[in-house]
């Protein structure tokens, strides 16, 4: 099925319109293919030439020697083993920690309805306003001193995780998703003696497959992606993520190294990407915008 | 301990035949114990979040004000009014980081906001290979900034850069990109369209499918051309989304800190990248002067929260 366009289909279905489509689909291809692709073969290609050719005037669009032992001296200069285990566990941890209370939230919100729970999402719902960068600066005052418990969370995962739970975006959309499962469900489900957990364990998350997928993508990603917070709160270079870590090496470390190394850093999240394509982009356009 | 079953309280089994009245008065007392229960279990989820919210959203929201309007002096924090604000206003770089932000934010929006509405007309035109397309225009979004940024600083050098060669390609003569102060902010904004170009793309894009194609027919009828159907027929239907998407892209833009702290060290030539939040850091995190930081951040939110607030107005119009 194909819907109307700009474009007519009777000016397609004409030979010259035929011609021109086709002509201006081939240059889009291209043009779109070099913009995209281009820089990450760069990137890629860069990885792979000595460090004399990464830097001569002008530059050479084939390597003109292969050198793929710049990749392995890339994770070991570069220690990016480590940064890489570091930025799994941070990501994962962030991950299960919104995962179990961004669920139990978002489901106490739409399904058991406590006092006060209009308010207490219209308060979640208020720091969306906020600019996140402003709030950098009190946040990592408080990671720095912990009120009431008086802990400094300074290298600890811990700065990663908790504050990854406070996104209001995501226990708006899980609430919204599990507004529409019918009430009649659940409450057969409590006939029969299930209780609140039991309920959300056997019923709402297996339906709710679909939007935890969506959910827990971009709370990975995120993870990967973030900098200036884990580069301000995680200051030790055994501790630090990937994107921190090659950030502070950058300077250090020959260009093709360098090079290596981001092409490296790219690797995880775009096979996330490529392998779950179709969830991603659902999820952009379902909760993107209209959220 | 035996799982509940319904037969576990005879009361209720007894009472479960009789069909309540409309609108009939539940006890007082059974309600309350209920209701008591219920709400202990539903809070008993809710508290991870909430607590998770009070220490790292709410409660650093409310420091913010109080930081601006105090001074911490080894240790001692005191209340100081408006000095922090007349301290940033004094600051020379203050004015230059707000014509920063703004010249970023007007060519973010001429770059950042018309090419991915281009780019998914043009997309959207296509009956072969939209995924691939797709595909393609949101690869970036996913590598992390760090990542993006280095290689768009390696492609801009000014002598082993890809950027002049292919400008060389064209005739054109090669630049400086960042390291001269006219055209920096440039640089800084064409990486950031091409690193942040993909999600709204795809907003785009599924809004464009929304048109009605017979609309595209009567313009025809009337004779427009190609232009004027997109920008009475296109532009007009996908309005709402613009606009949202508008607001989205000024919020955005205007608290850039990666591109230009990569890209150009922040500050970059005669400090023509400098923007508020990366003087917000400077203050925070290299003068160690909270309070100035605060009283920056804090015009800033005032400002954005203003955009966030219309955002949210339109937003709830289009539920409608």
């Amino acid at each position: 099925m194909s819907t109307r366009t700009l474009i007519s289909p009777a000016a397609l279905a004409r030979p010259r319109g035929r011609l021109l489509y086709w002509l201006c689909f081939a240059l889009v291809v291209v043009l779109f293919t070099l913009a995209f692709l281009g820089p990450l073969y760069w990137m890629v290609s860069g990885g792979l030439k000595t460090t004399q050719e990464a830097v001569q005037t002008p530059p050479t669009w084939v390597p003109g020697s292969v050198h793929p032992e710049n990749y392995q001296r890339a994770w070991e200069v570069m220690d990016l083993a480590r940064l890489l285990l570091n930025t799994l566990y941070y990501a994962f941890g962030a991950l299960a920690f919104q995962l179990v209370l961004d669920v139990a939230a978002a489901y106490s919100l739409s399904k058991l309805r406590p006092v006060l729970g209009k308010a207490i999402l219209g308060m979640m719902l208020v720091t969306l306003m906020i600019p996140a960068t402003v709030l950098v600066v009190p946040q990592y005052l408080t990671v720095l001193d912990v009120p009431i418990v008086e802990r400094n969370l300074l290298n600890s995962p811990w700065a990663i995780w908790l504050p990854s739970v406070t996104n209001a975006f995501n226990i708006f959309l899980l609430k919204r998703f599990f507004d529409s499962i019918p009430k009649e469900l659940l409450d057969a489900a409590s006939m029969d003696g299930a209780g609140p957990l039991r309920v959300l364990w056997s019923i709402v998350l297996p339906i709710s497959r679909p939007i935890l997928g969506v959910v827990s993508i971009f709370a990975v990603v995120g993870v990967w992606k973030d900098f200036l917070w884990p580069m301000l709160v995680l200051p030790d270079p055994t501790g630090q993520t990937l994107a921190v870590g090659i950030y502070s090496l950058a300077t250090s470390v020959p260009e093709n190294v360098l090079i290596a190394a981001l092409t490296i850093a790219s690797l995880p999240t775009l096979l996330l990407f490529l392998l779950f394509q179709r969830n991603i982009m659902s999820g952009l356009t379902a909760g993107g915008l209209k959220g | 301990m035996s799982a509940p079953t319904l037969t576990q309280d005879p009361a209720a089994k007894e009472r479960r035949p009789r069909r309540p009245r409309a609108g009939a008065v539940r006890p007082p007392a059974q309600g309350f114990g209920k209701a008591l229960r219920r709400n202990v279990t539903a809070h008993g989820f809710l508290i991870g979040a909430v607590l998770c919210f009070a220490f790292f959203s709410w409660y650093p929201i409310v420091r913010e004000f109080l930081l601006a309007f105090q001074k911490t002096e080894d240790g001692q924090v005191s209340w100081t009014g408006w000095d922090n604000f007349v301290t940033i206003w004094n600051d020379p770089a203050f004015g230059q980081a707000w014509r920063n932000t703004l010249w970023f934010t007007a060519l973010a929006l001429v770059l950042g906001f018309a090419v991915p509405f281009v780019t998914a007309l043009v997309i959207n035109e296509f009956r072969h290979g939209q995924g691939y397309l797709r595909l393609l225009v949101y690869l970036p979004v996913m590598l992390p900034p760090t990542a993006s940024v280095l290689l768009f600083k390696y492609l801009y050098d000014p002598g082993y850069g890809m950027f002049n060669e292919v400008l060389d390609a064209f005739g054109i003569p090669a630049q400086q990109w960042l390291q001269d102060p006219d055209t920096a902010m440039l640089s800084v904004v064409v990486a950031s369209t091409w690193m942040n170009m993909g999600g709204a793309t795809l907003i785009y894009l599924a809004a464009l499918q929304g048109v009605p194609g017979e609309l595209y027919e009567a313009a025809e009828l009337d004779g427009a051309g190609l232009l004027r159907k997109v920008w009475h027929v296109t532009i007009p239907q996908t309005r709402l989304i613009l606009a949202l998407m508008l607001l989205m892209q000024i919020i955005a833009t205007m608290q850039v800190f990666i591109e230009p702290f990569l890209l150009t060290g922040g500050a970059g030539p005669e400090g023509s990248t400098t923007t508020v939040v990366y003087l917000i850091y400077q203050y925070a995190f290299n003068f160690n002067n909270y309070g100035a930081a605060a009283a920056l951040g804090l015009i800033l939110l005032v400002l954005l929260a203003a955009f966030s607030a219309v955002y949210t107005r339109l937003n709830r119009a289009t539920e409608e």
